[in-house]
């Protein structure tokens, strides 16, 4: 069998397979991989993981199925002599042909994913100035993270800079999460709003959310901040926006002795005495 | 081993015992520690006033791991060399020619490039399975979230021992054992351009490991290998050991990088032209540029890191000038050349045995030199794509995202010249060739799932989590780790002059695949599912998968249980000789006698074509044809 042959088959084999397979994984798998459509956000990373899958399906079967054949059809099948294959060195067809195709799957994949990440910030930490904004015209619900070895408190500076031990948001909001520390480098990740941004001290971290309905999520630091980094997480809540009034409200009138002895609201804050080695 | 040591003047056992060996280099290190630590106690003790804030004197403590380290290199002779040559005494060979030695030539500094070899894969293969045994703790950990097997804080120490073992010692493990060995013998050099720093790097490579060793007498350390700070300033005196181990790896790393370039570009011998150039040694090439360039940094960044915790400098404290963003921008300028550093040999070993076992030439020679140059070159812009959550130059992420995702151009093109020489070819199944296919395999899983982690929307979920786990120990541990192996298959006969049992061999990759993707593939799950690194603890619904990767994590620990059976009983016990050329290569490595004779070279090689001739009728070995010239 000649050579053209053999390379029509694998590229049948390919085709098919993939005809099968990434639908399969677009439609049934991807859409079921977390974090979920809780927010804007994490709705739009599970779509920008299901076109990741989608693309990267077919380039995996493309290496797999090119291999497979190969190892099954050009085996050594008399192992006692050594034989040579034919001296082929290259193809200059083939190779500038490859180097096309891979730069333009990867110059798109680069373009998509700066499309995504500027349309709504994609739930990540953006620093102090985000490029990233959401929409001006509703104004967004500033919740300042102060995390610290090893917990994470809410300081809520549109509420009088009430300082929380949980997290509760509203429904259907913008949040505007400010995320900084008092010690050492974590990380807020909350999972279902498919938010994450480093607390880093002596930074303001930004990252938006837009929250949909009542969710409850989980809260992990994700950088290893020291001997209890694995004991580091909470459980918060989305809640419909008048039940966070009533929360926000129950929360000014506990901390409200607290709130005397805490420092003005800050983007950042350094705990006296410094903290040095040691 | 023994087979060229049939030289005229053999001493007793004991006379070996004498002189400048690894038992003064010992009884130095432990005189040097003191004295290192006599002299920072010294300092420390009059102006408590100034260190007072610290918990411990981590001034001795470097000093000590200095200081030792000093004793050690004399002890081990280092000096004897520099300071004969001042007082006038002529040039010696004494410490190359050590062949009546005997094994204990491996004990000693030895500047044949083929003892160090050996050396390397030995003394590097010890902490090798001082990091896996650490691995297999972690995995007993994380068998279940409540009841614990070590508790938070020796946990994080056997994780930061793991991730510091692995990343530091490791780095060297393809260029220390194997481009020490072969890069002379490929390229038809007598010896590297610079045997001294080569015995050097080695021995600077074990203290390191020792050093690395001692940090569970301090307390452990518990930032991981990332060493971050503020974290490491607030560490015991652990963290001392991290930093002194870095340092000496940076240090290693660096003179390794020097020497083998400089062997690669200076002493090829005629006719090895930069187009015959073996694939492996192009890849030696494109490593060793970075870890020359790439570990300054490191020790620029270690070094303020002492000077925070011993003469109260800030380069790391916020609020005192300091910015804990200028160690995360330091160490990931070294960091991310050093996985390339890591990956870049595997890419070489697998190209130079696929037309081995393909008989076929390599496929595509040019675009696998750029490929190897292009991944060196790019790995030097991408490093901010480990803080792309960080909130430091948010602006920049789109640069970084592009260029993180071009180096799947210039990998794609190792995979491309893989695909093209295995294509009609005749393919062998050995061992080694099991290993590269293993590779293709492993790493075809690492790149995707690393273009998850490059891409920003996708990175806010997997960024620090058990995802990115996964991601790096496919491409390091299923890239690096499968090709040391390959090589070890493959050049170890060569090396050892003795054969492997092949049986062993294929139970040791079978086991190894099956129960590598077993444990790495359910980490990614695991990440997606919500789970981050470095944890103690995590939600009681993924105890499960936990359980699965954990047991999967033991069958691999006793794959390579397997292989040290394989190595102890075939290369101890066994020992059938290998000496022509088992796998019929046309490289110039196999057509030399085994063992290879001291000084590598009768006369000198004079090369006409590259180590790929297959093919094409007669069938020669034209690599070593002598040509009349003296050497």
């Amino acid at each position: 069998m000649n050579e053209v042959h053999h390379f029509r088959r694998v590229l049948l084999i390919w085709v098919v397979s993939s005809v099968i397979f990434t639908p399969l994984v677009v439609f049934v798998l991807a859409p079921g991989i977390p974090p979920g459509d809780g927010t804007v956000q994490s709705a739009g990373q599970v779509t920008d993981n299901a076109v990741l899958f989608g693309l990267s399906t077919p380039i995996a079967l493309a290496v797999l199925v090119f291999f497979a054949y190969s190892l099954i059809v050009f085996r050594e099948r008399q192992p006692e002599a050594v034989l040579d294959g034919p001296p082929v060195r290259g193809h200059a067809g083939i190779q500038l042909w490859w180097i096309v195709v891979t730069s333009v799957i990867v110059l798109s994949l680069a373009g998509y994913g700066t499309a995504r990440m500027l349309d709504d910030g994609a739930g990540g930490g953006q620093g102090p100035n985000p490029i990233a904004k959401p929409d001006p015209s509703q104004p967004p619900l500033q919740v300042q993270v102060i995390a610290q070895q090893w917990k994470f408190l809410f300081r809520f500076p549109g509420y009088g800079g009430v300082e929380t031990a949980h997290l509760e948001l509203p429904s259907n909001r913008m949040i505007e999460f400010h995320v900084t520390s008092l010690d050492v480098i974590h990380s807020f990740w909350a999972y279902q709003l498919g938010v994450k941004a480093d607390a880093t001290p002596g930074a303001d971290n930004i990252a938006y959310v837009q929250t949909k309905k009542p969710l409850g999520f989980d809260i992990h630091c994700a950088e290893l901040c020291g001997v209890w980094h694995g004991y580091m997480f909470d459980k918060g809540a989305v809640v419909a926006p008048t039940q966070f009034t009533a929360w926000i409200r129950q929360q000014q009138v506990r901390f409200a002795p607290i709130r005397k002895s805490l420092p003005p609201y800050s983007t950042t804050y350094f705990p006296e005495p410094q903290k040095r080695a040691g | 081993m023994t087979a060229i040591s049939a030289s005229p003047s053999r001493r007793p056992a004991w006379q070996h015992l004498i002189g400048f060996n690894l038992l003064t280099a010992i009884v130095g290190a432990i005189l040097g520690y003191l004295i290192g630590h006599f002299i920072g106690g010294r300092i420390h003790a009059p102006s408590l006033d100034f260190f007072g804030d610290t918990g411990q004197n981590d001034i001795a403590i470097l000093l000590g791991y200095l200081f030792g380290v000093i004793g050690f290199m004399i002890g081990m002779g280092f000096a004897n060399y520099p300071v004969r040559r001042m007082l006038g005494y002529p040039p010696t060979l004494a410490e190359h020619e050590s062949e009546g030695l005997g094994l204990a030539r491996y004990f000693r500094l030895c500047t044949d490039h083929k003892v160090v070899g050996i050396q390397y894969i030995v003394g590097i293969g010890v902490f090798f399975f001082i990091g896996g045994l650490n691995a297999m703790f972690i995995r007993t950990e994380l068998l279940n979230p409540n009841s614990h097997a070590f508790g938070p804080n020796q946990y994080l120490t056997l994780v930061g021992m793991h991730g510091t073992m692995m990343m530091g010692m490791m780095t060297s493990v393809i260029l220390g054992p194997f481009a020490n060995w072969l890069v002379p013998l490929m390229i038809g050099a007598r010896r590297m351009a610079f045997p001294r720093i080569e015995a050097f790097t080695f021995w600077l490579l074990m203290a390191a490991g020792v050093v690395l060793v001692t940090t569970v007498f301090f307390g452990g350390f518990q930032t991981g290998w990332t060493g971050y700070q503020p974290l490491g300033g607030q560490g015991t005196a652990g963290y001392d050991a991290y930093i002194g181990f870095f340092a000496l790896v940076g240090l290693s790393m660096c003179l390794l990088g020097l020497n083998l370039l400089a062997t690669i570009i200076t002493m090829r011998a005629p006719g090895m032209t930069w187009s015959r150039l073996p694939i492996f040694v192009w890849s030696v090439l494109a490593t060793a540029t970075l870890m020359l360039l790439a570990s300054p940094m490191l020790l620029a960044a270690l070094l303020m890191g002492a000077f925070d915790r011993t003469v109260q400098t800030g380069f790391y404290v916020p609020g005192v000038g300091g910015s804990s963003y200028l160690w995360q921008n330091l160490f990931w300028v070294f960091g991310h050349p050093e996985v390339y550093i890591v990956a870049l040999p595997g890419f070489g070993i697998v190209l130079e045995l696929l037309p081995v076992f393909s008989r076929k030439p390599l496929w595509g020679y040019r675009l696998a030199v750029a490929g190897m140059l292009g991944v060196s070159l790019l790995s030097f812009f991408v490093w901010q794509h480990h803080l792309f959550v960080s909130g430091i130059n948010a602006d920049l992420r789109p640069f970084y995202m592009l260029s993180t995702e071009l180096i799947s151009l210039p990998t794609g093109f190792i995979f491309l010249c893989a695909m093209g020489t295995i294509w009609r070819g005749r393919i062998r199944f050995t061992v080694p060739m099991l290993f590269c296919l293993g590779w293709v395999f492993n790493f075809l899983i690492g790149g995707i799932s690393g273009v998850f982690l490059s891409d920003v929307p996708s990175d806010v979920t997997t960024h620090g989590s058990f995802f990115s786990m996964a991601h790096f120990h496919y491409t390091i541990m299923g890239g690096l780790v499968f090709t040391l192996f390959a090589a070890i298959y493959y050049w170890g006969p060569k090396m050892t002059g003795f054969k492997f049992n092949e049986r062993l061999g294929k139970i040791h990759f079978w086991s190894l695949f099956v129960a590598f993707n077993s444990t790495f593939g359910p980490l990614f799950a695991l990440g997606l599912l919500g789970m981050p690194r470095r944890v103690v603890t995590y939600p009681t619904n993924l105890q499960g998968l936990n359980v699965w990767v954990s047991i999967s994590a033991f069958v691999i620990g006793l794959s390579m249980l397997v292989f040290l059976v394989n190595l102890v009983w075939s290369q101890l016990f066994v020992r059938e000789p290998e000496v022509g050329n088992p796998w019929a290569s046309k490289s110039a490595e196999w057509q030399l006698p085994t063992p290879v004779p001291v000084h590598d070279f009768d006369r000198m090689p004079v090369f006409d074509s590259d180590p790929y001739p297959y093919g094409v009728p007669p069938v020669t070995s034209p690599q070593v044809a002598p040509a009349g010239g003296t050497a």
